[in-house]
């Protein structure tokens, strides 16, 4: 389920009945299946963000995480609907995050007489190229490198912990094991170790 | 509006429900006394109220935590930092903070189950260093206790024969994670003992409680029971006996005394209603964890005890201590593109370093262990976060530049899941003369009940042992091959040590002892200057090992009460 949806659950779902277990979160997974059908026909209203700026978070959060042959996107995954949330609940991110999108926006504007909206895909890149490794980025650069960085931790947050990302990750615990065996061999194997 | 006065009589009255007050609890109750029980914050069941198994997705912060829950939405403990409307304060210039869990059980509901025995030398330290002071009792005082907890409680290990940290009566520990296998390989390459880690998480069935189902969550509460709480372990029994009465939401204002001198109850306010209350006991049991034991003394003042209760000899509040504690996180090349597998385990890690140092070849005091942590966790909010740190050296060459975006960075994230390994010292804090808390001169809190001030200064033991701790993370992180994830912290920084109280392992502060000029309890945890008054948290340690204190909370707490039930017996009391 994305974002949208399980904000929706959460919202819908009476405290009490919400007592997480395994087959209680199946139920709350049907339920965003059912909200996700209910509701397709009506957008997300963003609480934080404009929509020009919501717009921008779609796509830097996509150019980051983008889809390929094993998962979704970003905003396939909710993340900034997710981001829109984080805003609201933590308002000491609220700053920096508008700040950042402004100083990408006005690089952009500066480079191509352009918002980072109307530019180009290869435009907006030629940007991140300058902000997205720090250990190559030159000092002029900082403030748009220390947004970044924080941008794109936010991004993997939100999309590593929905259920797309953590099977893309192939996390495959949180489930009650009747017996502890350890590792299996491949991953021993793999790291040089035994329980010899 | 008038004080409600409860006309029973209990024989024993214990405030707080953690680890000693479900101790006191259980055994007082069994030895046939009636009891009534005062928990300042919300009844919990975690067999109910476990939010163990819920997905990170299930909450739209992904975890991360509110302000009613500090330790992340889905952790048990109810509480935090800071609570509304229970301030407390630090003197100008100094930092103390303290972690407060209001439900029932405390923290024991969110603890990391870490159940190290204190060692022989643990209690005589002063004698063997000069430093802090000897406690009034030995390691084989207490040895019978913990064997009792041991059994009771139960927990797993390895019996290893160190001289100072003591075997027990272990279940089998679980095999460690393949990780935990190499960090194991390096720090014995660089002569560090690495063995099976001690926690009170049953791997066989105990006494009606199932072993481990390896969700390792512990932290969320068991709804199984299979870890050690007092709400799943101590309180039950004591509730089974029909002697035990639980108040919660009762936040205790003070221990009032008779014209005798002795304890005659607890007056406390019924937060739920805002009406203040009284109840009489024969004895009063404090067990409301060290700090907020010593404020509720502090508070009951009366013309015979000017000072506070139990405070002749002035040392409440003194002496208080924490663990000290640092970290490093280390990004392991070996680690990436992870085998994937369920390495969730019990919760926690499953190997740890104790103490291997010698002091007489080092510039610091005591001495620290490490508990280690990384590899395939459970994604949570900042799951595969600071990955722009990721620089290090690729299996087969090739310098990783972290950062960047787009495709090759989702899978930098696959390949790197799982790839960090994490070091957490604790270690001994000596106590100091400028370490201590106090009632605040004019600060109360929403009940009018006066509040802590606290003062804190780490002395140059700590700091030098802080820095043994990062120094040495980062050399095993080195030889694994991998990159640490931070620069190592200056002098000025005091080498990252974790602010006062960060650890929350703070005890000490209502000290025992033989000498009641220098101690407020003697060495049955009896208040010197009231028989009928004794304490079962951490406020009677003297010192503060490096090994979690639960374990010792619960075998000096089982101690006191047998000897609380002996003495009534005998009619002493």
């Amino acid at each position: 389920m994305n974002r949208r949806d399980a904000l929706k659950v959460l919202i819908a779902a009476p405290a009490a009945t919400f007592t997480w277990t395994e087959a209680e979160a199946s139920q709350a997974a049907a339920a965003a299946q059912t909200a996700r059908a209910a509701t397709t026909a009506k957008p997300f209203v963003p609480k934080f963000f404009t929509a020009d700026e919501f717009k921008f978070v779609r796509i830097l959060a996509d150019i980051i995480i983008p889809k390929d042959e094993r998962s979704g996107s970003a905003s396939d995954a909710g993340v900034p609907e997710f981001m829109d949330f984080m805003m609201i609940d933590q308002p000491a991110r609220q700053v920096a995050m508008r700040g950042g999108l402004a100083w990408l926006d006005v690089e952009c504007q500066k480079r191509f007489d352009k918002t980072f909206l109307a530019c180009a895909d290869a435009e907006r890149t030629a940007v991140l190229d300058d902000i997205a490794w720090p250990s190559k980025a030159k000092p002029e650069f900082a403030h748009g490198v220390a947004f970044f960085n924080s941008f794109r931790d936010l991004t993997a947050s939100g999309f590593w912990t929905t259920r797309m990302g953590i099977d893309d990750l192939q996390y495959m615990g949180n489930r009650s094991v009747a017996r502890w065996n350890g590792c299996p061999p491949e991953a021993l194997k793999k790291l040089g170790v035994s329980y010899e | 509006m008038q004080i409600i006065r409860n006309r029973t009589v209990y024989d024993v009255v214990i405030v707080g429900s953690g680890a000693g007050g479900g101790m006191a609890a259980k055994v007082l109750t069994e030895a046939g006394a009636n009891v009534l029980m005062l928990e300042a914050g919300v009844m919990f069941d975690s067999a109910r109220d476990s939010k163990m198994m819920a997905w990170p997705y299930q909450s739209p912060r992904r975890g991360l935590p509110i302000p009613e829950r500090q330790f992340g939405e889905f952790d048990a403990g109810w509480g935090g930092w800071t609570l509304e409307g229970e301030p407390y304060t630090s003197a100008p210039g100094d930092r103390f903070d303290w972690f407060r869990t209001r439900m029932l059980g405390g923290r024991t509901n969110h603890w990391g189950r870490i159940s190290l025995r204190f060692g022989p030398d643990d209690f005589r330290r002063k004698s063997l260093d000069g430093l802090g002071d000897d406690w009034p009792i030995t390691y084989e005082d207490l040895k019978p206790y913990y064997d009792s907890i041991d059994r009771y409680i139960g927990l797993f290990g390895s019996n290893e024969g160190l001289p100072n940290d003591p075997d027990g009566i272990f279940q089998p520990p679980p095999k460690p994670r393949c990780y935990e296998l190499l960090i194991k390989q390096a720090s014995e390459r660089l002569s560090i003992r690495c063995i099976p880690i001690r926690l009170s998480i049953l791997t066989q069935p105990l006494n009606g409680r199932p072993a481990c189902h390896y969700c390792g969550q512990c932290g969320r509460a068991c709804a199984a029971h299979a870890n050690f709480s007092s709400p799943s372990v101590l309180i039950p029994p004591a509730l089974a006996t029909k002697r035990l009465t639980i108040l919660t939401n009762a936040m205790a204002r003070e221990v009032t005394v008779d014209e005798t001198g002795l304890a005659s109850g607890v007056s406390y306010i019924d937060k739920t209603t805002g009406r203040e209350n009284h109840v009489r006991g024969r004895i009063v049991v404090l067990a409301a964890s060290a700090c907020e034991s010593a404020r509720l003394l502090l508070n009951s003042k009366s013309s015979r005890f000017p000072q506070g209760l139990g405070n002749s000899s002035g040392v409440v509040g003194k002496y208080l201590t924490d663990t000290t504690g640092t970290g490093v996180s280390g990004f392991i090349p070996k680690m990436m593109n992870g085998v994937p597998h369920n390495e969730d385990g019990a919760s926690g890690s499953h190997l740890y370093m104790p103490w291997w140092g010698d002091n007489k070849k080092l510039d610091f005091p005591r001495g620290y262990h490490i508990e280690l942590g990384g590899g395939r966790r459970m994604p949570g909010f900042g799951v595969l976060g600071g990955v722009h740190r990721y620089n290090g050296t690729e299996i087969g060459g090739g310098m990783l530049a972290g950062g960047g975006y787009g495709k090759k960075l989702k899978d930098d994230y696959r390949r790197f899941y799982g790839a960090t390994v994490n070091f957490a010292g604790r270690g001994e804090m000596i106590p100091n003369e400028k370490s201590y808390c106090e009632i605040d001169p004019t600060v109360v809190d929403r009940w009018g009940i006066p509040v802590l001030r606290f003062h804190w200064t780490w002395s140059d033991h700590e700091i030098k042992q802080v820095k043994h701790m990062q120094e040495t993370f980062r050399a095993i992180i080195n030889e694994m091959g991998g990159t640490p994830l931070s620069a190592m912290p200056t002098a000025e920084q005091q080498y990252d040590i974790a602010p006062g109280g960060r650890i929350i392992h703070e005890v000490g502060c209502v000290r025992m002892g033989n000498d009641p000029k220098t101690s407020a309890l003697n060495s049955n945890c009896q208040a010197h200057d009231c028989r009928n008054l004794f304490l079962t948290d951490g406020g009677p340690f003297v010192t503060n090992p490096d090994k979690n204190v639960t374990w010792t909370i619960l075998a000096l707490a089982m101690r006191t009460s047998e000897y609380i039930a002996n003495q009534r017996k005998a009619g002493s009391i």
